[in-house]
């Protein structure tokens, strides 16, 4: 099965991780549709699926698809970029079905078991970790993520220090251990609620407008690189200034959390402030990629990843940048906080930047370790297809979320004097939940086209495009960048 | 860009922008952390931690109630916000509230019925009594939440 295009052999436990990340990414979706529809069919599966279990699931498949999702893009892009084997593919091989059995458990368990009894049997009385947002995973998978992640970056780091060391390698190495070292917080639970908030946060804001940053400029530099062919030290030099204003602004950006949770109140200025500045590597990373395209020396055949790293780049700058703009000064997030103006923002920066990131790398990645530089036409223009149909869905779901959550900020929390109650609220929404069902059912048709791709044959008129390493020929897509 | 190279600009420079801003700003939160670790207890009342407030934190940890609720404009955004509700229902009414769901009422939003003790409600009263009375820099702007 080795393939004439891959460059190093090793690389192929990729396709492991790709796959099943795309796998756990359509489960994701499916029970998306299932929360989407119990916000207007309240009791929709009750009690067998409460809305609190499916978004656990929901939540959780996201994290842990993406999290395989830069696994496998490490473990195509380090050989690579460090020009020798992967250190151990066995231990690649290993802790992928680790990582996949205790992630299919957990959510096995989140199903079948109510949550209490599942704290009971998995141990929190020993150290009491779950019930909390995002890190609901009971004490053995938590401590299994440490382990998988710890073999997972010795792994990748002897690949590194035992080859060429590339600016892009680096970062990608120093956004994966800061993942790892931040993810170390969720083992901290004080009794006092606003210190547990705090060291929450600590989590899920430098992952994802932290670290999780470093690892979306790496790899978004990296596919631009190999489509593009611009001069690495031109793209090194962009990468780095756009992490190095991600972290300047996002480090002191968290404070955007602590508004209202008991915090200080000068995290109000130091908040706003730094999170204003945070579109300013989103904004970057847009210029940095149409400007690559621009310039470009070649025409890669694979013009369906050049168009999901460009689409990554201008989708997660309108949900990061500017949908996270919009609710990030204190003086607006006092009436936004908590609301659906949240849930709007969370989709879309989460789908532009990492899913749209992860799903280039995939579209990059995958035809090489199927043994060919790039699929055929036909199975891009689905691949193309599938990229307009979930971008535009989640743009529908995102602006109903917006209007839901501008309606509710008008109703329930604007009025100093009879303000509407939640409920009744949520009530006046149901236009706009409707709306989101709508853009969620047609996301999954978008994601299961793109599926579908996979399985393409080339169309009537076109040979198979297997040219190894043939990398100067002609555009065979017209280019939609 | 192309102004990039024109000022002379190299990589060096940026990546010494990355290490160096990177750093500089990491110590700015850390010492900043550690001045609102000092002032978190005046600010959340921490004395008033009982054995009581911390028993219904660990009921509202392993119940999930975070999948539904928010507590302080955090969690999910399908049932109201709790951080305020022992100002805006009362004690008793949280009891009563939580030993009877669900309610059953068709196509309404459905809350589990957690099988809780008595003592076990009063837990969870004084997390919420104890959790309202965090200072949130007025937040909620009114008692809806």
């Amino acid at each position: 099965m080795q393939a004439i295009t891959l460059k190093y052999k090793s690389q192929g436990v990729a396709k492991y991780y790709f796959i099943a990340a795309l796998a756990l990414f359509t489960a994701q979706i499916l029970f998306g549709i299932t929360l989407g529809l119990q916000y207007v069919i309240g009791d929709l599966a009750f009690p067998y699926i409460p809305f609190n279990q499916a978004r656990m699931v929901h939540t959780n498949l996201l994290i842990v698809w993406l999290l395989f999702g830069f696994m496998g893009s490490a473990y195509y892009l380090v050989p690579e970029e460090a020009e020798t084997e992967l250190y151990s593919p066995k231990l690649a091989l290993v802790l992928f079905w680790i990582f996949l059995a205790a992630g299919a458990l957990t959510i096995v368990g989140y199903l079948a078991v109510p949550y209490a009894k599942l704290a009971e049997l998995t141990g929190n009385e020993l150290l009491a970790t779950m019930g909390r947002e995002f890190l609901e995973q009971p004490l053995p998978t938590k401590l299994g993520i440490v382990v998988v992640a710890l073999g997972f970056l010795f792994n990748i780091s002897m690949t590194v220090l035992k080859g060429r060391k590339t600016s892009i390698a680096l970062v990608l190495l120093m956004g994966l251990w800061g993942l790892a070292l931040m993810f170390l917080f969720s083992f901290v639970n004080p009794a006092n609620l606003v210190r547990d908030k705090m060291y929450w946060w600590f989590v899920v804001h430098l992952w994802v407008e932290g670290t999780w940053e470093l690892i979306l400029g790496s790899l978004l530099a990296f596919v631009l690189i190999k489509t593009t062919g611009v001069d690495r030290e031109v793209i090194d030099k962009w990468l780095y200034v756009i992490i190095a204003m991600a972290l300047i602004t996002g480090i002191l950006g968290t404070g955007h959390h602590f508004f209202f949770i008991g915090m200080p109140g000068y995290w109000l200025w130091v908040g706003s402030i730094f999170s204003a500045m945070e579109p300013i590597p989103f904004f970057m990373m847009t210029v940095f990629a149409f400007n690559m395209v621009q310039r470009r020396r070649r025409d890669h055949a694979n013009q369906a990843a050049l168009l999901w790293a460009v689409g990554c780049s201008v989708v997660g700058f309108l949900g990061a940048g500017l949908w996270g703009f919009m609710h990030t000064l204190a003086p607006i997030n006092y009436y936004t906080h908590g609301t659906q103006i949240t849930a709007a923002h969370g989709h879309l920066a989460f789908y532009g930047a990492y899913v749209l990131v992860v799903i280039a790398m995939i579209s990059y990645a995958m035809p090489t370790l199927r043994g060919r530089e790039a699929n055929s036409r036909r199975a891009q223009s689905f691949e193309m297809w599938s990229f307009w149909i979930m971008t535009i869905s989640m743009g529908l779901m995102v602006l109903a979320l917006t209007g839901a959550g501008i309606l509710q900020v008008w109703l329930q929390r604007m009025p100093t004097e009879g303000a509407m109650p939640f409920m009744a609220t949520q009530d006046q929404l149901r236009f706009f939940y409707w709306l989101r069902v709508a853009g969620g059912v047609s996301f999954l048709l978008g994601l299961l086209t793109y599926l579908y791709s996979f399985f393409a044959a080339p169309g009537a008129d076109e040979d198979e495009v297997v040219v190894p390493n043939g990398m100067m020929h002609r555009r065979v897509m017209p280019a939609r960048a | 860009m192309n102004q990039v190279k024109a000022t002379g600009f190299t990589k060096q420079m940026a990546r010494n922008m990355f290490y160096g801003g990177s750093l500089f700003f990491i110590l700015l939160f850390a010492a900043l952390i550690f001045d609102s670790e000092r002032k978190i207890p005046t600010r959340s009342n921490a004395e008033a931690i009982t054995p009581a407030v911390e028993r219904g934190k660990r009921l509202w940890e392993t119940r999930n109630c975070i999948g539904c609720h928010t507590l302080l404009g955090e969690g999910a955004y399908f049932a109201p916000e709790l951080g305020n509700v022992y100002k805006r229902r009362g004690p008793d009414f949280i009891k009563a509230w939580i030993a009877s769901q669900p309610t059953h009422i068709p196509g309404r939003r459905q809350m589990p019925q957690f099988n809780f003790t008595e003592a076990q409600l009063d837990d969870m009263v004084e997390f919420l009594r104890w959790t309202n009375n965090v200072n949130t820099e007025n937040w909620p702007p009114n008692i809806e939440g």
